[in-house]
């Protein structure tokens, strides 16, 4: 039975088995490839959603777990690129390959809804769910701050 | 808007065949009866290859060399638009493609900007001055009273002209000459600025950016079957259970070569798993045992070569100094798992790859499927940061195997995480063997000698096949053998010989012949485990010596740009001559420049040790670069940072974990990386050279921290570790 949920506040739905993870209905379903595949297993981040405003790992989120329930994907995350942390992702020039980007994003912004002013500690201790292989983590900090700033 | 950009590539264009048309053919042209011409345009010498202007005066820029996430794409875009004077966003980039742009090798070794910039800066200089001779004609002036500004040139009495007007009459098929001058540095307008990097925008707002976000029509998903271990031999499997899956249209077996392929990525997932469960192999040789991986593979096969040997007077009296460092395998680690999509159409095969080099991956795939090149094209999509070889090409072999089942439809297959720390080849285990003399505050003597497998087993050998699923095919196929590379840039010898006026020395390098767990090129290849040897031994003979390591390096160099970078890095970090560690906190440095003829790098670290728990952490670091004439000053600081934080991770915490039934690094928990909660701050200087070359950057700052990052740890607890990675255990062996 297909499973009615809404992403990025329009109503989707998927055919697929209950146990199917929600980052393969994304990425192939509904092709909203911004959630990334990395790990499968909940330890790179790549793939951060959030459900509710939650931030969840799509890959360890079942279909089953999404009915009736709204997810936002990085591509929902702003109609025109405009969050305040994606201004400051461009503005402190964060990426290198990019790959994570999305799922750092992701997880900051969920932060930054709870918490609009973080403490660095606080914004370290946040961020550690998601990892970056180029070594962009100091400038990671420097955008969430600077968006908490200008927000 | 009208943003620069990069081409989304017209999927459908590369689904009906492969078109060629336009001038990349001599590049072979004989050096005999040709002009040597510099950088790349040596070997692609046609002006068309690189530049074209449309009749709307967009130029269209075509490189052999492709995005890593080192954003030398922007880079070369603000070379081709310094030259002709057009604003940056009238710039479109065409990164490596067979079917369209010059041939460039591999994108490695921090040469793009020498490479292929050079061949950008000269035919953009030369094109710019046949539109102007154009224009002087069209107006009956001298060429020398035109000026231009965004492309379009004006003449002394105010008449205009634009770059699009003049551009049928341009002639660009013809070859360079190399003879226009380019700009001087002082005239740079969009050269050596921090310009938006082309490729971002897309990254950060989930916009198609990578190959593994490629969705063609009626695409398949692919995953492969890995033996468990090196050489092993697939006995059996159930096709007939795999088969009736959900989603499943095909099993692929071609000798130890195991694939499926589904109408879905998650059906795919679950019946390679399957597949996997029901597969029996006999398995191949045992892997080194790890407690003796060194000892045994200096017990291999070796090819020696000494490649630097000075002979002068040996003073007496002077004190002697040995020192043996290690460095274990370690891996590429990329946050995506390797991905690639390939299509077989009426005899023509199209492959999207993130490849770091499209043109060897093609001649490598031809040999392995038996096919002519010219029948395939690979196009070049982004990855993730690769750092190096690691199963990007691998994967294209595996998506092409997959898409000869699959009836024309274009299969995808991404690695799963666990096959991309399995098979990935990784950078070599390393031995490092230092003996040094020291009179008078001066080393008087000096030997090393390196012991590495190779750090080059890449696709386009001419000797074997270096793609992994070809070993395991019924037909199986060889890799090519280790090759010693040619210094100054070496390979295991990379940096292996010291940068420091030593007027007595032998270096020696040992080439491991054999194979026995796979290797290739990892970022900055020898250079990370040299560096770390030579300037950590450095320290200790400063030690020796009872003088300020800084200080000694002084007296040890001549060259004024690394004393420069020396300077620079110890008035950043405000360093005392002779500092002390606390026991727990100290500061180190290292210094590099990167293949002794590149980048110069100073890096100082700040560590502290937690002695009860082994943990060592680096909480600040600070570096000083010289990288010749600056293209991008925040692109070229981002690399240096990137370098120090991939630097500290790989010297904390990264060794490949095996034992002799196989790989069992196998996800992060198995094959852990450094996290936020543990990056430096860092303070970066850069040092602009606007007269000298432009040099890369991605891989200057990597030696420098491992080597700051030893240093700092023995100025901390008045102990030195030589073992990588600096594990707890390691750290409280060292303190007891």
């Amino acid at each position: 039975m297909a499973v009615q949920f809404a992403v990025n506040g329009t109503p989707a739905s998927t055919d697929a088995p209950p146990h199917t993870p929600l980052l393969w209905v994304l990425r192939e379903g509904l092709k909203l490839t911004g959630t990334k595949y990395g790990c499968g297993t909940g330890l790179c981040g790549a793939c951060m959603v959030h459900i509710d405003g939650k931030r969840a790992f799509a890959c360890q989120t079942q279909v089953s777990d999404i009915a009736g329930r709204s997810v936002t994907t990085i591509e929902g995350l702003s109609p025109d690129s405009s969050h305040p942390l994606q201004k400051a992702w461009l503005a402190e020039r964060v990426p290198q390959c990019g790959y994570c980007q999305s799922g750092q994003i992701m997880s900051a912004a969920a932060l930054l809804r709870d918490k609009p002013h973080p403490t660095r500690a606080e914004i370290v201790e946040h961020m550690s769910s998601n990892i970056c292989r180029c070594g962009t983590y100091q400038r990671i900090v420097r955008a969430v701050e600077r968006a908490a700033r200008e927000g | 808007m009208n943003a620069p950009r990069l081409t989304r590539r017209d999927f459908t264009a590369g689904l009906g065949g492969i078109v060629l048309s336009f001038s990349l053919a001599p590049q072979f042209a004989s050096a005999q009866d040709k002009p040597r011409l510099p950088g790349s345009l040596e070997t692609n010498r046609m002006l068309d290859a690189w530049l074209r202007i449309g009749a709307d005066g967009k130029v269209t820029v075509f490189t052999g060399k492709v995005e890593l996430g080192q954003g030398v794409i922007t880079a070369l875009a603000q070379i081709a638009a310094e030259e002709l004077d057009v604003p940056l966003a009238q710039v479109t980039m065409v990164p490596a493609d067979t079917g369209r742009t010059p041939n460039e090798g591999q994108t490695a070794g921090s040469q793009s900007v020498e490479n292929s910039g050079t061949a950008l800066r000269l035919a953009g200089a030369e094109v710019r001055a046949m539109l102007f001779e154009l224009a002087a004609r069209r107006f009956g002036v001298a060429a020398d009273t035109l000026k231009v500004s965004d492309g379009v040139i004006t003449a002394a009495d105010g008449r205009k002209v634009g770059y699009g007007e003049l551009a049928g009459e341009a002639d660009l098929k013809r070859e360079a000459t190399a003879q226009v001058k380019p700009k001087a540095a002082s005239d740079h307008r969009i050269v050596g600025k921090p310009v938006e990097r082309l490729d971002i925008p897309a990254k950060i707002t989930g916009g198609a950016a990578f190959v593994q976000d490629l969705r063609l029509p009626g695409m398949l998903h692919g995953r492969v079957v890995r033996p468990p271990r090196y050489g092993s031999r697939l006995d059996a499997f159930d096709e007939a259970k795999v088969k009736a899956m959900p989603g499943v249209v095909t099993v692929v077996s071609d000798g130890s070569f195991l694939g499926v392929v589904a109408q879905r990525e998650e059906q795919a997932i679950k019946a390679v798993t399957a597949l996997a469960a029901s597969a029996k192999w006999t398995a191949g040789p045992e892997l080194p045992d790890p407690a003796r991986v060194y000892e045994q593979l200096k017990g291999l096969k070796t090819q020696d070569k000494v490649i630097s040997e000075k002979q002068a007077p040996l003073p007496e009296g002077a004190k002697l100094v040995e020192a043996t460092y290690h460095r274990p395998y370690q891996a590429h680690a990329a946050i995506a798992p390797s991905c690639a999509v390939a299509q077989l159409q009426e005899g023509k095969l199209t492959v999207w790859t993130h490849s770091q080099g499209v043109y060897p991956l093609r001649g490598t795939l031809a040999k392995a499927l038996k096919m002519p090149p010219a029948g395939i094209r690979c196009i070049h999509m982004e990855g993730a940061g690769c750092y190096g070889h690691n199963g990007a090409d691998d994967v294209a072999l595996d998506a092409a195997l997959l898409a000869r089942a699959a009836d024309g439809r274009p299969v995808r297959v991404q690695w799963m995480r666990a096959d991309e720390f399995m098979w990935e080849p990784y950078g070599p285990a390393m031995t490092m063997q230092a003996s040094a003399a020291v009179a008078n505050g001066r080393i008087v003597d000096w030997s090393y000698d390196v012991w590495s497998q190779s750090h080059n087993m890449r696709p386009g050998d001419p000797d074997g096949i270096n793609l992994l699923a070809s070993w395991y095919m019924a037909e199986p196929h060889q890799p090519g053998p280790a090759r010693q590379a040619a210094q100054p840039n070496g390979a295991g010898d990379r940096n292996a010989i010291p940068l420091y006026d030593l007027p007595r020395h032998k270096i020696t390098h040992h080439l491991i012949m054999d194979n026995p767990i796979r290797t290739s090129a990892l970022r900055t290849l020898g250079a990370y485990a040299n560096v770390f040897a030579i300037e950590s031994f450095m320290d200790e003979l400063a030690a020796a010596a009872g003088v300020d390591p800084i200080e000694f390096r002084l007296a040890h160099s001549k060259d004024p740009r690394e004393r420069a970078v020396i300077e620079a890095v110890a008035k950043a970090a405000s360093w005392k001559s002779r500092e002390k560690g606390d026991g727990s906190r100290g500061r180190g440095i290292g210094y590099a420049k990167y293949k002794t003829t590149a980048t110069y790098t100073a890096v100082i670290v700040e560590v502290e040790v937690d002695r009860a728990s082994g943990t060592v952490k680096v909480p600040r670091a600070w570096a000083a670069v010289d990288s010749g004439l600056i293209i991008n000053p925040d692109g070229l600081t981002n690399q240096i940072e990137g370098g120090i934080v991939q630097s500290t991770s790989w010297t904390l915490y990264e060794h490949v974990r095996f034992d002799r039934t196989g790989i069992q690094s196998r996800d992060w928990r198995s094959y852990p990386i450094l996290s936020i909660a543990d990056a430096p701050r860092i303070e970066t200087v850069l040092i602009n050279r606007p007269t000298e070359r432009a040099l890369g950057a991605g891989e200057a700052s990597q030696g420098p921290a491992v080597a700051a990052i030893a240093n700092a740890f023995a100025a901390a607890t008045g102990r030195r570790i030589r073992d990588l990675p600096f594990t707890p255990e390691r750290v409280k062996a060292a303190l007891a």
